[in-house]
């Protein structure tokens, strides 16, 4: 029994490890709810080896309670991307990714840049006064 | 060998096809390039997986009160899974996430064009 548990434990971890890389890459909302679905499936399945292992009967409602969750998170989820704009929702290619990356942050870089001369300024502001 | 050693080794294939299953949903999910293949590799262990893996708590409780909860669970998951499963691809078809390159049949869209065409016949 211990092989098959630790088995078993292994299988449903990596599937979950693998399902969320899936949620964090998206590209769309869809997609991560499909991802989560599988992890919800998968802590039902953790919790009933869990069960099954130490023989106990009384994590079986929350086995219930899981299995009616999980479906309510996604049919919201599905409902909410339904009004989602034109355009939003759809898969960007690699490249306008990453061209809306780098301007991104070569905005951020602009604003830094134009924090620091704004601070360089007003230290040399107060200096001049001291000097005066 | 008694019966209950044959029930122990029961729920432990039971336990291992429905573990595989999820592991290969975390595969499928991951590696397939369209929302509609992953919704494919996300719904074994949503309904085939979670059934094996209640089969084989089943057959290691054995006790009747928690064998009726887990045909619950069971019976639950089998009518909630295609709703949220229709919502999910009704709102991918909707938002263009449905890529028509991958698609052998899609009734949907000759359907749409032919409703389409019908009410503007009606109307002219």
């Amino acid at each position: 029994m211990t092989v098959v548990v630790v088995l078993c434990g292994v299988l449903l971890t990596v599937g979950a490890s693998l399902a969320i890389i899936r949620v964090e890459k998206g590209p769309s909302m869809l997609d991560r709810t499909v991802g989560l679905d599988i992890v919800v499936t998968t802590m039902i399945a953790a919790i009933a080896l869990y069960a099954a292992m130490q023989r106990r009967t009384d994590v079986v409602p929350i086995l219930v309670v899981l299995s009616m969750v999980g479906f309510v998170g996604s049919v919201t989820i599905a409902r909410f991307a339904s009004v989602e704009p034109e355009g939003e929702g759809r898969v960007r290619t690699r490249e306008e990714i990453a061209a809306q990356e780098a301007e991104r942050i070569a905005a951020e870089d602009e604003a830094e840049e134009a924090r620091r001369t704004d601070r360089r300024a007003d230290a040399d502001e107060r200096h001049d006064g001291e000097v005066r | 060998m008694t019966w209950t050693t044959v029930a122990d080794v029961a729920s432990g294939i039971c336990m291992l096809g429905g573990a595989f299953l999820a592991f290969a949903a975390g595969v499928g999910v991951l590696r397939f390039g369209d929302l509609l293949s992953r919704m494919h590799a996300g719904t074994k262990p949503q309904v085939l997986g979670l059934v094996l893996v209640l089969l084989g708590l089943a057959l290691r409780l054995r006790s009747g009160g928690a064998v009726w909860a887990l045909v619950l669970v069971a019976v639950f998951q089998m009518l909630t899974a295609p709703v949220a499963a229709q919502m999910v691809g009704r709102a991918g078809y909707r938002t263009g996430k449905i890529r028509d390159d991958l698609l052998e049949v899609d009734e949907l869209t000759s359907d749409m064009e032919q409703a389409t065409a019908r009410s503007a016949e009606g109307e002219g």
